[in-house]
C-alpha cells in the first residue's frame, strides 16, 4: 500500500484567497493510501521544503504530492527535497491549483471543489509512479561549428581555448565570411580584415581546431552528445598539403574574367583562384564550371605546369569524411535580399522601379564595401562600375526590402541605418569634394557609440539626410535620377546621382532550411532558425545539443554576433565539461516480447528517436523484430504511445495506466 | 474655459484603405507626378486622415490636383490605398460642398461631366465644353479661357471628331434612377 | 472570332479615330466585334471623384448589360473602361452583399462572371504568331517608344497585366511586326489623364515630358493604347510645343495603327489621316 504524503500550498494569498486549503488538506486525508495531508503559507520556501522532508521521515512516505503552482516552477525543487529524505525523485507529483484554478476562478466553493479534484487526480497518478533514475548519456567532448564567419569563428575559438577539439565547416574556399569582405567597421572605422584575420589565423594554427574548408554538412545522425556528421569536403582540385600558396598558378591561369564572388561579381578572378590574399586556408581551388581542363578533359593545364609543388590534382573527387561530436554551433550568417526582379520565393516581387541589374551604377551595400575596400576591385577608389569615373553624387537609400510588407520582408534588418552611415562618411573621407546624400525612414542607431557615429557622418561628413523613401531611379545620359521625398519638409526631392548604393534586406545563407532540417532545428518564414525562447534561451534550439549563434538567427552586427557566439560556446562548453550528461528519465519504453514491429512508431516519432531492432537470444540467434527506444534521444511526447497498435509502447511517469487512474479517480 | 480638442473623424474613414499601416515613408510623395503642385504632398494628406483631421484634409487642393495614376497604391510598402483616400477626399469634400477654392475648376469639370452622362448615358462632348466653359465663366468672369479652346472646333471637325449630334443611350430612365439611388445629395 | 465590345465615350466621341482603327485591324485578323447593346458610360474619373457607389454601379450595369448579351469576353480598347469594368467585377465576386445591392440599383442581375480585355490582350488571344504571319508590310521605319500611360498596368493587384514597372507586352507585339523598339524612361509616368480641359497646365507639363524622353531616346514615333494618351500627347502637342517653345514633331500612333499597317491596310482605312500630328 502506497504511503503518499500530500501537501497543499497557500502561496500567500495566490491560492488561499480563491481555494479554501484547509477543505482541500481535510478531504485528501480520507483517499486510501494517504498519511499526511497539510497545508503551509510557502511550500517551496525553506520551512516549508523542511516540512515536506519531517513529514516523509515521520510518517516513511514513499511517495509525495504538492499541490500548489505550475510543475514549471518548483517541481524541481521538490523533487530535490523528496530525494534528499529518501523518497525517488520520479515518485513526486504536482496539482496545479494556482495557474490552473485560483488564478482563473472566482468562486470560492467552484474553485475549492476543483482543487479537491485536481489534487485527487494527482494522488492516483503518484500511487503508479515508478522509482526512475536519470538517464545517463556519455557524452562525445568534442564540437562542431557550422559556418566560419566572424560568429563560427568566436564560437571555434572559445570551445577550442578550453580544451576540446573543435571541428569548424566552412563552405567557401575560406574562412571569414562578409565580415572579410568589409572595408571598415562601425562605429570606429576598424579596417575590417585587420581585426579579422588574425581570429582566422588562429583558427586556421590553432591544434584543436580541425578546420574543413570548401565544405559542407551532409548528413547528421544520432542524439545530442553522440552526434555523427557527415561532411562533404568539396574538390579543390588542389592538394592542400603540398601546395605552398606561392600564386604561380593563378597568376598563369588564361580564364581571367569569371565575376569574382568575394568582390560580389564588381571585380573578376581567374578558373584558379584564391578569394583573397589573407584567405585561411591560403591554398587555390578550381572553378570546375569555368576551367578548360576540368571541362573538356584535355587542354589547357597551364596551372599545372607552373606548380613547383606539384600540387595540381585534377583528377580530386569530393571526399567524405565523418566526425562524431557531442555538440554542434550553427553559425551559418546571412546574405543579402536580391533586389531585382527574381526571388526565391516567388510570392515576392522584387524591385523593378529601383533598376538593380538593369543599371551598373545600381548597387547594394556589400558591393559598395568592395568599393571602398583596399583589398578591392579598384583598390579602394570609389568608381562607378559603368565607365570607372569617380561619382561625384552618391545617393545612398536605406530599408530596400526591408519593413516592406508589400513586396519584401516585414522586419527591420537593425544593421542598414549604421552602415548607411559609414558608407556616406567613407565615401567623403576619400572624395572631398563629393556629396552624400541618404533618403532614410527612421535612423536606428541603438548600439554603444552608435548615436555619435551618425551625427558624425551628418554634422562633420556633411552627409545629407531626406527623411523619405525613393519611389523610382532610372538613367538619363549617363546619370542616375532618384525620385525621393522628404516628408519632413513636405516635398518631392529628385537627385541626379552618379551612383546609387541600396541597402538592401538581411536574409538568411542560401540553403539554411536544407541544413536546419539535416538538424531537427525549426526555422521561420523567413529561413532565421528558431532559438528556444527569444528573451531567454536566444543561443539554444529545440533540438538538444544544437545551438545558434550570428545572423542566422536574425539580423545583427558583429558586436552581437560575437557575443551570440560566445554563449554559445558556453552553453556547448555546459555540456561537453562532463563525460556524460543526465536525461530526463521520463521517456518512452517499447515491451519488446509484445511488440509486432509493425514500426508505426518508428515513422512518427517526430524526434526519429526510435529504431528498428531485433531480440537475439544470449548466444546471438536472431528471435524476432522489435521497435527500440533510443532514451538519449526521446523527448517523452507519448505520440508512439497513441500510436502503437498493440499497445506495446508507453511513457515512464506518463503510463496508460496513469492516465487511466487519473481519469478514474475524476470521475 | 473648456479644452479645445482638435477633430478627430477617423470614424469616416472607408476601412479597405488601410491608413492605419502608413508609417509616413513618403514613397507615395516620391513617386507622385504632380507632387510639387500640391499645398500638401500625398502622405502629409494621409496624415491628417489617420489623425482624422477632415476640415482640415478637405480644405488642401492636393487630392484635386491628383491625375489618379495609381502610382502612389502602386509602390506603397504597406499596402496603403492612397489613391483610394484621394478619391474618398474628393467625395467627401463634394458631399460637403466644401473643397479649396483653387479646385474649383477641377470640381466644376467632374460635375459636369456626371450631369452630363446622367442626361444622355454617354458622353455628349459637344454640350461637356459648352456647360463646363460656362458654368466656369459664371464663377471666374475668366475671358480667355473661355474662349481658349475655340479653335479646336473647326480642327476636330475636319477630322470627324466633333458630332453635333451626340449618340445617346437609349434606356436613360435607368440612368436617372441609378443616379438617383447612389446619390445621397444634389450635385 | 467574335468578342464583345464595349467602345466607351471616347472611342464614339472626338476618339473614333481610334474606333476606325481598332475595328479595321481586327477585322483584318479576323475578329469580329460585337458592341453590348445601349452600353453607357463607365463613370470614368468623375464617377470615382465624387460617388463610390456609382463608381461601381455604372460599370456593373455595363457587365451586366454584356452578360445579358450572352458574352463571356468583352474588349475595352480604352484603359480607363477597362481598368473601372474589371474594378468593378472584382468588388462584384468579393462581396456578394454588394452584389446583391448593386443588381437592384442597376436592375440587372450580376451573377454571371464577365471577363475584361485589353487590346494587348485580345491581339496575344489571337496569337503574336499569328500576327507575324500576316504581315505584309514589315515597319522597318518604325522606331517606336512604347507608352503604356498609367492604368494598362496599374493598380497590379486588379488588372494583373504585364509588369508594373518594365512592361513589355506592347514591345513584344512590335516586335513580330518588324518594328525596333527604344528603352525609354517614360513608359508608365502618367500624362495628366482627364484633366485636359480643368487643368491644362498639369497635362501640357507631363506630357511635354514624355514627348521629350521618348525624343531624347531615340524614337521617331510614340505607340499608345489609350485614347486619353493619345488627345494628351496628339492633339495637345501644338499647344505643348507653344507652352515650352520646342518642336516636337512627334506623331502618335495607336497600337492598332501599327499592326493594321503592317498588314497592308492604308491610313485612311485605320484613321491614321485623322490624327492632329500627321504628315500624310
Amino acid at each position: 500500500m502506497a504511503r503518499i504524503g500530500v501537501f497543499t500550498c497557500w502561496c500567500g494569498e495566490n491560492i488561499a484567497r480563491t481555494v479554501d486549503v484547509d477543505q482541500v488538506s481535510a478531504a485528501i486525508a480520507k483517499l486510501p493510501g494517504v498519511r499526511a495531508s497539510v497545508n503551509y503559507k510557502y511550500m517551496c520556501s525553506d520551512p516549508g521544503q523542511a516540512l515536506v522532508r519531517e513529514k516523509i521521515a515521520a510518517e516513511q512516505l514513499d511517495a509525495v504530492v504538492v499541490a500548489s503552482c505550475s510543475p514549471h516552477m518548483h517541481l524541481r525543487t521538490f523533487r530535490k527535497t523528496a530525494e534528499a529524505a529518501g523518497v525517488n525523485a520520479y515518485r513526486v507529483e504536482m496539482a496545479n491549483i494556482r495557474e490552473q484554478c485560483s488564478w482563473v476562478h472566482h468562486d470560492r466553493a467552484a474553485a475549492t471543489a476543483k482543487a479537491v479534484d485536481l489534487v485527487r487526480i494527482a494522488v492516483a497518478k503518484v500511487r503508479w509512479d515508478e522509482a526512475l533514475e536519470p538517464i545517463r548519456v556519455p557524452v562525445t567532448r568534442k564540437a562542431l561549428v557550422i559556418g566560419g564567419g566572424v560568429a563560427g569563428i568566436q564560437a571555434a575559438l572559445d570551445i577550442a581555448d578550453a580544451g576540446y577539439q573543435v571541428a569548424l565547416v566552412e563552405r567557401e574556399p575560406s574562412i571569414g565570411g562578409k565580415m572579410a569582405g568589409l572595408s571598415e567597421t562601425f562605429p570606429t572605422l576598424d579596417c575590417s580584415q585587420c581585426i579579422l584575420t588574425p581570429r582566422m589565423v588562429d583558427v586556421g594554427q590553432h591544434p584543436r581546431i580541425r578546420l574543413h574548408s570548401y565544405s559542407e554538412v551532409e548528413s547528421v545522425s544520432g542524439f545530442v552528445g553522440n552526434f555523427t556528421v557527415t561532411i562533404r569536403q568539396k574538390a579543390r582540385y588542389v592538394d592542400t598539403a603540398k601546395c605552398t600558396g606561392c600564386g604561380e598558378c593563378w597568376n598563369s591561369c588564361p580564364i581571367k574574367k569569371i565575376p569574382s564572388e568575394f568582390d560580389y561579381r564588381l571585380g573578376f578572378r581567374p578558373a584558379i583562384y584564391i578569394p583573397f590574399p589573407q584567405a585561411v586556408p591560403a591554398r587555390p581551388v578550381i572553378d570546375k564550371e569555368n576551367c578548360t581542363r576540368l571541362k573538356k578533359g584535355k587542354g589547357c593545364g597551364f596551372c599545372e605546369k607552373k606548380c613547383q609543388a606539384g600540387a595540381i590534382r585534377f583528377d580530386d573527387q569530393d571526399k567524405l569524411v565523418t566526425e562524431e561530436v557531442g555538440a554542434i554551433v550553427v553559425a551559418t550568417g546571412f546574405k543579402l535580399y536580391s533586389i531585382g526582379k527574381q526571388q526565391e520565393n516567388e510570392s515576392r516581387s522584387g524591385y523593378g522601379e529601383y533598376g538593380y541589374g538593369e543599371y551598373k551604377d545600381v548597387i547594394d551595400g556589400l558591393q559598395f564595401e568592395r568599393l571602398v575596400s583596399a583589398s578591392g576591385p579598384t583598390g579602394g577608389r570609389i568608381a562607378r562600375p559603368s565607365d570607372g569615373r569617380e561619382p561625384k553624387n552618391v545617393v545612398f537609400i536605406s530599408c530596400v526590402g526591408s519593413r516592406d510588407n508589400a513586396k519584401g520582408v516585414p522586419y527591420c534588418s537593425k544593421i542598414c541605418c549604421m552602415y548607411t552611415a559609414k558608407h556616406a562618411m567613407l565615401y567623403k573621407h576619400k572624395v572631398h569634394d563629393g556629396q552624400a546624400h541618404v533618403f532614410y525612414m527612421d535612423v536606428r542607431a541603438g548600439g554603444k557609440n552608435y548615436e555619435e557615429f551618425v551625427r558624425r557622418a551628418i554634422e562633420q561628413d556633411g552627409a545629407r539626410y531626406y527623411r523619405g523613401r525613393v519611389s523610382r531611379i532610372y538613367e538619363e545620359n549617363g546619370k542616375l535620377i532618384v525620385r525621393g521625398a522628404d516628408t519632413l519638409a513636405g516635398e518631392p526631392v529628385t537627385i541626379e546621382a552618379d551612383l546609387v548604393v541600396l541597402a538592401a534586406a538581411i536574409t538568411p545563407a542560401a540553403g539554411v532550411r536544407d541544413l536546419a532540417r539535416k538538424l531537427n532545428v525549426g526555422y521561420d518564414e523567413y529561413g532565421f532558425l528558431l532559438e528556444s525562447h527569444p528573451k531567454l534561451r536566444p543561443v539554444e534550439t529545440a533540438s538538444a545539443g544544437v545551438f545558434i549563434c550570428g545572423a542566422c538567427q536574425g539580423p545583427k552586427d558583429i558586436p552581437e554576433s560575437v557575443a551570440q557566439a560566445s554563449a554559445a560556446a558556453s552553453k556547448a562548453l555546459i555540456m561537453l565539461s562532463r563525460d556524460e550528461m543526465t536525461r530526463e528519465p521520463e521517456v518512452a519504453r517499447i515491451d519488446e516480447k509484445n511488440c509486432a514491429a509493425c514500426f508505426a512508431c518508428v515513422r512518427t516519432c517526430p524526434y526519429h528517436a526510435i529504431e528498428r531492432g531485433e531480440v537475439l537470444t544470449p548466444r546471438g540467434v536472431f528471435v524476432k523484430h522489435t521497435a527500440r527506444v533510443n532514451p538519449g534521444l526521446c523527448m517523452g511526447c507519448g505520440t508512439c504511445v497513441s500510436i502503437c497498435p498493440s499497445k506495446s509502447a508507453d511513457l515512464a511517469g506518463f503510463s496508460e495506466q496513469q492516465i487511466y487512474a487519473e481519469l478514474e479517480a475524476l470521475v | 474655459m473648456s479644452l479645445q480638442l482638435a477633430e478627430d473623424r477617423r470614424d469616416l474613414i472607408p476601412p479597405g484603405l488601410n491608413l492605419a499601416g502608413c508609417y509616413q515613408c513618403g514613397k507615395c510623395t516620391a513617386g507622385c507626378p504632380v507632387a510639387s503642385r500640391m499645398d500638401r504632398t500625398p502622405n502629409q494628406v494621409v496624415r491628417l486622415l489617420q489623425l482624422g483631421r477632415m476640415e482640415k484634409a478637405i480644405s488642401s487642393g492636393a487630392f484635386w490636383e491628383c491625375v489618379s495614376c495609381q502610382t502612389c497604391t502602386t509602390r506603397c510598402p504597406k499596402s496603403v490605398d492612397c489613391a483610394g483616400a484621394m478619391d474618398f477626399l474628393r467625395q467627401l469634400s463634394v458631399e460637403r460642398a466644401a473643397s479649396a477654392p483653387s479646385a474649383h475648376r477641377t470640381v466644376l469639370f467632374q460635375k459636369t461631366f456626371l450631369r452630363n452622362i446622367r442626361r444622355n448615358g454617354r458622353l455628349d462632348e459637344l454640350e461637356l465644353v459648352r456647360t463646363f466653359k460656362t458654368a466656369t465663366f459664371l464663377k471666374d468672369l475668366d475671358i480667355p479661357f473661355l474662349f481658349k479652346d475655340a479653335s479646336l472646333a473647326p480642327r476636330m471637325m475636319r477630322r470627324g471628331k466633333l458630332k453635333l449630334r451626340a449618340e445617346q443611350a437609349r434606356d436613360r430612365g435607368v440612368l436617372d434612377r441609378i443616379f438617383e439611388r447612389c446619390l445621397e445629395a444634389k450635385l | 472570332m467574335e468578342i464583345g465590345y464595349y467602345p466607351g465615350c471616347a472611342l464614339h466621341g472626338s476618339s473614333n479615330d481610334y474606333e476606325t482603327s481598332v475595328r479595321a485591324c481586327l477585322a483584318a485578323l479576323g475578329v469580329g466585334l460585337r458592341e453590348i447593346d445601349d452600353w453607357i458610360c463607365c463613370g470614368a474619373t468623375a464617377a470615382h471623384s465624387i460617388n463610390h457607389k456609382l463608381s461601381i454601379a455604372l460599370p456593373a450595369r455595363n457587365l451586366a448589360l454584356a452578360a445579358r448579351d450572352g458574352f463571356g469576353e468583352l474588349l475595352a480598347p480604352c484603359p480607363m473602361c477597362s481598368m473601372e469594368l474589371l474594378k468593378a467585377e472584382q468588388s462584384l465576386r468579393a462581396d456578394p452583399e454588394l452584389r446583391k445591392d448593386i443588381a437592384q440599383i442597376v436592375e440587372l442581375g450580376l451573377d454571371r462572371k464577365t471577363a475584361v480585355l485589353n487590346l494587348i490582350q485580345v491581339f496575344q488571344k489571337i496569337g503574336l504568331d499569328q500576327i507575324k504571319d500576316a504581315v505584309k508590310r514589315p515597319l522597318d521605319h518604325i522606331t517606336a517608344a512604347c507608352y503604356y500611360g498609367c492604368l494598362l498596368t496599374r493598380p497590379p493587384e486588379t488588372l494583373r497585366f504585364d509588369d508594373c514597372e518594365r512592361p513589355s507586352t506592347m514591345e513584344a507585339v512590335l516586335a513580330e511586326l518588324g518594328a525596333k523598339t527604344v528603352a525609354w524612361n517614360y513608359k508608365t509616368e502618367c500624362c495628366g489623364a482627364g484633366l485636359t480641359m480643368a487643368n491644362e497646365a498639369t497635362v501640357l507639363e507631363l506630357s511635354h515630358k514624355i514627348l521629350m524622353n521618348a525624343a531624347s531616346h531615340g524614337a521617331n514615333c510614340v505607340v499608345v493604347a489609350c485614347p486619353m494618351c493619345h488627345v494628351n500627347l496628339d492633339m495637345k502637342q501644338r499647344d505643348i510645343e507653344r507652352r515650352y517653345s520646342v518642336r516636337h514633331g512627334i506623331t502618335i500612333y495607336y497600337l492598332s495603327d501599327l499592326v493594321g499597317m503592317a498588314l497592308g491596310l492604308s491610313d485612311a482605312a485605320l484613321g491614321i489621316d485623322r490624327h492632329f500630328v500627321y504628315r500624310g
